[in-house]
């Protein structure tokens, strides 16, 4: 019982740590390249705590994007949410994947995130065409085995 | 490999099947999206979701904010006399310019009463911080200080102490998002300052650029030109600098010419922006903020690109259209939804 309530905190946590990083300005050159870290989470929580990070909350961390970064309410929201719907239809396999099979599966799913933010940019009229926009699904990519690592460290320890 | 919590056995068969979650929050957000962009129905929303985003904002800026108390309070003695003197000698400069501004105004002030033009000088403004925060890397946004509790409304102009940097797109109760003139998302009527001649300068998505692709190859403009904001919007007041005009290119088997422009604001360096509530027509061009129905920014260009041609006789014919620009009736133009909606 109280050890769900430290997922929860350990949970939200995060979420407002990545909220910052989703707006902490960055220097020039790395700045397009900023990983979608509140997307990793999200990924990541599904994975290891999926009762509490169901869709709702994937849900509701793309409406903080939205509106701390985005041009619609909306966008971001549906973005996280086919990406979380994705991860909690495999995550029975997922969770048993070597990590560098479950890193290319991250990329994909960063890949699917980014397509879905540029489609939705594109119906809005405001499309982005730069290759650049692609750059968050490697960075994002790379930083997965580091985030996984990092995490298990910290929620095994806290168990 | 991910390690399983341990609250979360059990988790098949519990709560309602995934699709339905997926296809209703998805719903949800379809929805959203289209009440946000077909029409403003989420303002309030928007303005108290971004209300409640603020603390993270607190939070992103104040090593910030930190570090420029402790060179504030630490500042040597030199440096601050050294900008002491900078200024006084600028604020003689400016006192001087003040001393014709008067009767200037005055002079202004009459002819416009003779000639019934109804549109304002000037008027009220306020300084807004621009925040150390990333918006978007690809979009020319950023972020100021200052709200709806403030007085900021949707579309207010927005200026700096060389030009028109932008305008107010995203509001909520603390702070707005601006985007400014060089997004390429964005249009500003303009007209050169030296002939009248109007047009329309388009964001090329280079803070160092704006582009004019409406004028023709046999329209008078030359480098070194400057471009005034026109009013012809119903955003921005009419009169303040824009840009000066760097490039043209004549290609005489083309139609329109190629010309680029410099935004004199300075885009990239600014700390701090004013923002504009301009003063007398106020009660009219309100009324076509309110219902912007966000056009695409290149259908309204359309029937301005027209105008370029028809050039008139130097200065005497665009100033009364631009005079009455909320009532719409002298120029065809200002029929159109107002050409600087951003989206």
């Amino acid at each position: 019982m109280s050890d769900g309530r430290i997922s929860r905190v350990r949970v939200t946590g995060t979420v407002i740590l990545a909220l910052i990083f989703a707006v902490l300005p960055l220097p020039e050159p790395v700045n397009a390249a900023r990983p979608d870290l509140l997307l990793l989470l999200v990924i990541y929580w599904a994975l290891s705590a999926p009762r509490i990070a169901g869709l709702l909350f994937a849900w509701f961390c793309g409406l903080a994007i939205d509106v701390l970064k985005g041009i619609i309410l909306g966008q971001h929201a549906l973005a996280f949410l086919v990406v979380a719907y994705l991860t909690h239809k495999f995550q029975l396999r997922m969770r048993i994947f070597p990590i560098s099979q479950q890193t290319a599966t991250v990329f994909m799913l960063l890949a699917v995130y980014q397509f879905i933010v540029f489609w939705l940019d594109g119906i809005i009229g405001q499309p982005v065409t730069t290759w650049m926009r692609w750059l968050p699904v490697i960075s994002g990519a790379v930083l997965w085995p580091i985030l996984i690592a990092v995490l298990d460290t910290w929620n095994r320890r806290n168990r | 490999m991910v390690t399983l919590s341990s609250d979360s056995r059990n988790i098949i068969g519990r709560g309602p099947p995934l699709g339905a979650g997926l296809f209703f929050l998805g719903l949800v957000s379809v929805g959203m999206m289209m009440l946000d962009h077909r029409s403003n129905y989420l303002e309030t929303v928007r303005l108290w979701m971004g209300a409640a985003a603020n603390p993270v904002y607190t939070v992103v800026q104040a090593p910030h904010q930190a570090w420029s108390w402790l060179t504030g309070s630490f500042a040597d003695r030199d440096s601050l006399r050294v900008q002491n003197s900078e200024l006084s000698e600028q604020l003689r400069v400016a006192r001087v310019k003040l001393l014709q501004f008067d009767s200037l105004r005055e002079e202004n002030v009459r002819l416009r009463a003779v000639r019934e033009a109804s549109a304002g000088v000037g008027g009220r403004t306020m300084i807004a911080e621009i925040m150390q925060v990333d918006v978007d890397p690809f979009r020319h946004r950023v972020r100021i200080n200052k709200g709806a509790d403030d007085g900021v409304f949707l579309s207010q102009p927005v200026l700096d102490a060389f030009g028109i940097v932008g305008q107010v797109v995203q509001l909520d109760k603390y702070s707005a998002t601006l985007i400014l003139i060089s997004d390429a998302e964005h249009a500003i009527p303009v007209l050169v300052n030296r002939n009248g001649i109007r047009s329309i300068a388009v964001g090329a998505g280079d803070l160092n650029k704006l582009s004019l692709p409406y004028l023709t190859v046999e329209s008078d403009v030359k480098s070194g030109d400057l471009l005034v904001s026109s009013g012809l919007d119903g955003i921005f007041p009419a009169g303040y600098p824009v840009a000066t005009v760097t490039k043209v290119e004549r290609n005489s088997a083309d139609t329109f010419a190629l010309v680029e422009a410099r935004p004199l604001a300075q885009l990239d360096r600014d700390r701090e922006v004013l923002l504009l509530w301009a003063d007398a027509p106020v009660s009219a061009p309100p009324a076509s903020d309110k219902t912007p129905a966000k056009p695409a920014v290149t259908t309204p260009t359309i029937a301005p690109a027209t105008t370029p041609t028809t050039t008139p006789p130097p200065a005497t014919q665009p100033r009364p259209a631009q005079a009455t620009p909320a009532q719409a009736q002298p120029t065809p133009p200002t029929t159109q939804p107002p050409p600087a909606q951003p989206e």
